[in-house]
């Protein structure tokens, strides 16, 4: 059994003109250890999936089906109190903007103990002690001064390094990181990622990376998760999803990357922009911007625009696009007829 | 010096930025500065040095682009080129022109001729305006013996070539999303046909998806109107596909100059080899970058010598005490480094 497994689910929104789909049958799972990333554009829905996993979703957002399983055990239907000693315990989070996750009215240390004696009987002198050990493992420098600082006095890379300390505070199996490097610099993000990277590693602690940075993902993530309108579209091994990408939004999502086209050329773009949630097209909700309705024969596909797509396997990967699912069947035909 | 003569006195040369500097004062009002220090009445002055001595040369029909992290004072370049700074010392010449002591009306012909796009499209766009109003303003400022007539035909010709349908004049800035809005910044700054545009972060607030569509609209544009570009970003995957020479700035001062296939080839400054290597890149396994150790240091105390030392790996003790200047290497790239000036790097 893995780690943590999410299975049909369904995130909605209730606002006045009705519920909007924000998540749609989302599955994945994560093994101990495994580092897994998340990528779309804003919008997709990929911060709704990670606050969705600890039931952190505010109102008017609701989980209207499915089920996120930790060890067997389901987060989504578990009392308030008991899934209290999963969150920040077993599974912590870093978000986006370390000045907004940190309080500042409180000292470094005294955030840092709070949260050990929340969740551990523990003297306040043993919790400082680890408070420092933690400091020391994200290379915070003179961390013996910093427990006694406030967050602004320390730099975005500083409180970003903080507040990954305070994530591994409790020594937890996963990490979900949200965009944690968007508000820095790309030195300090960098460094900041290397650093990620290597206490996941050593403390064989999971990761869920959410980014719309492909570059990250491709150096950080064995396997990913690509986003488009509150649905899954691609999900495999993050090698194979950058070499050989399937899906076409996954493919005109990485052809987009300056680095991918001759320098004074123009960009290969996708067209079009993603549709709001509460007005999808119908089909395939990439399909108005997609590339590959028509067949060979100038026909536009009809299912695209009818049905949803259902996954295929292609490769290690899994795949929603009817295109696809048509080019894999014409494959096995061929090969039958061989 | 005959390098630096023919540099700066080309007749390519359609903006001339010399030795610029711009402060910005903490320290609030005169009575604010008065202090009790010791029983004696003392004033106290507190500066961020935002640039200090910045000299670029911007040909004709090119885009430069100025990189660096934030905090480097790349945006304040920007603004004081385009007249909304005023700098601190220093000049600014447009076409031969000195323009930064220019006051707001002798200012208004230079203005027809620079336009600016900026980062953030959700609040560069009066919300108050339609977009057909937003679009008509400047040429109404800049062509005030235009009839109705041209104005419009000049407002739809503009949003057609951005890719904007010109039925969408009747509505507000808040009915789009942050790619058409960008689009309608940059049909704004179009409008007026102008020459030079400086763009700070055109497109560092869009998705992926949109950049390329927008970068490659500022590419078209550039093509067909063979306009010239002051490009501010931080996005180096940006700068190689876009740029035609590049300046690397790190705070407030210029570290290196270069075209932009020299530059991403062999980098020579250190801060210009460590900020290459931290692009995040598709094809690698795993980061290999250079690490760099510590902060970018706060432009209100400047360190003594070489900004870079505190976090450069190659740092002397003259480097501490001496500010290096920019020097033309063989290949006509323009490295500020005492290392690469002696030959240790």
């Amino acid at each position: 059994m893995a780690l943590l497994e999410v299975n049909h689910l369904d995130v909605h929104f209730a606002l006045r003109k009705g519920d909007v789909h924000a998540l749609r049958d989302i599955n994945f799972t994560l093994e101990r250890g495994e580092r897994l990333g998340i990528v779309g554009e804003s919008g997709a829905g990929k911060s709704v999936a990670a606050f969705s996993l600890l039931n952190l979703i505010a109102k008017p957002g609701f989980i209207a089906g499915g089920e996120v399983n930790f060890e067997g055990k389901t987060l989504n239907t578990m009392s308030e109190r008991r899934l209290r000693k999963v969150r920040g315990n077993r599974i912590s989070m870093i978000f986006q903007d370390p000045m907004m996750t940190l309080n500042p009215v409180l000292s470094i240390g005294e955030q840092m103990i709070e949260c050990l004696k929340a969740h551990r009987r523990i003297t306040t002198k043993a919790a400082r002690a680890i408070a420092l050990d933690k400091l020391q493992q994200v290379q915070l420098p003179s961390p013996d001064t910093r427990l006694a600082q406030y967050p602004h006095e320390l730099s975005g890379g500083m409180r970003q390094r903080v507040i990954i300390a305070i994530a591994l505070l409790l020594d937890p199996d996963i990490i979900i990181a949200d965009e944690p490097t968007t508000a820095l610099d790309v030195t300090i993000q960098a460094e900041i990622m290397a650093l990620l990277l290597n206490l996941c590693e050593q403390h064989n602690v999971g990761l869920i990376l959410i980014t719309h940075d492909l570059g990250v993902v491709s150096q950080v993530t064995q396997r990913m998760l690509v986003m488009y309108a509150g649905r899954v579209i691609e999900q495999g091994p993050t090698r194979e999803i950058i070499n050989d990408p399937q899906h076409p939004y996954t493919q005109g999502l990485i052809n987009a990357l300056p680095q991918m086209a001759t320098p004074g050329e123009p960009l290969n773009q996708i067209r079009g922009s993603m549709p709001s949630l509460s007005n999808l097209p119908s089909g395939c909700a990439f399909h108005p911007r997609c590339n590959f309705i028509r067949r060979a024969d100038g026909q536009t596909r009809p299912a695209c625009v009818e049905q949803v797509p259902g996954f295929v396997t292609s490769g290690n990967c899994q795949v929603a696009c009817h295109m696809v699912a048509e080019l894999l069947e014409d494959r096995r035909l061929q090969e039958e007829s061989l | 010096m005959t390098a630096q003569a023919h540099r700066t006195g080309s007749a390519e040369a359609l903006l001339e930025i010399r030795q610029l500097e711009k402060r910005f004062s903490l320290s609030g009002d005169f009575l604010d500065q008065l202090r009790f220090k010791g029983g004696k009445l003392v004033r106290k002055q507190e500066y961020v040095h935002a640039i200090n001595g910045v000299s670029l040369d911007i040909n004709r029909g090119e885009a430069l682009c100025v990189v660096g992290e934030s905090g480097c004072g790349k945006s304040t370049v920007a603004r004081t080129v385009m007249g909304l700074l005023s700098p601190s010392a220093g000049e600014v010449h447009y076409d031969g022109t000195r323009i930064d002591n220019l006051g707001s009306r002798q200012l208004l012909p230079f203005r027809k001729r620079m336009q600016m796009i900026f980062q953030n499209p959700y609040a560069s766009l009066n919300p108050r305006m339609t977009i057909q109003q937003t679009l008509e303003e400047p040429l109404r400022l800049h062509h005030p013996d235009w009839n109705r007539q041209q104005v419009v035909d000049q407002v739809e010709q503009v949003m057609t070539s951005v890719g904007i349908d010109p039925d969408w004049g009747k509505r507000f800035g808040h009915e789009f999303s942050g790619g058409q809005r960008q689009r309608i910044a940059i049909a704004r700054a179009l409008a007026v046909d102008p020459e030079f545009i400086v763009a700070d972060e055109p497109i560092s607030a869009l998705d992926v998806s949109i950049q390329a569509q927008v970068l490659n609209l500022l590419m078209d544009a550039q093509r067909e109107r063979n306009l010239t570009y002051l490009f501010i970003t931080h996005d180096l995957a940006v700068v190689e596909h876009f740029g035609t020479r590049v300046a690397v700035m790190y705070l407030g001062t210029v570290c290196e100059i270069a075209d932009t296939a020299t530059l991403f080839a062999k980098p020579r400054h250190p801060y210009t080899q460590a900020l290459l290597s931290a692009i995040p890149r598709l094809d690698d396994d795993g980061p290999q970058h250079i690490r760099l150790t510590g902060e970018v240091p706060t432009p209100v105390n400047l360190p003594s010598g070489c900004v870079f030392h505190g976090r450069c790996p190659y740092a002397n003790a003259r480097c501490r005490q001496e500010v290096p200047a920019l020097q033309t290497q063989d290949d006509g790239v323009r490295v500020a480094c005492h290392a690469v000036e002696e030959g240790r790097l």
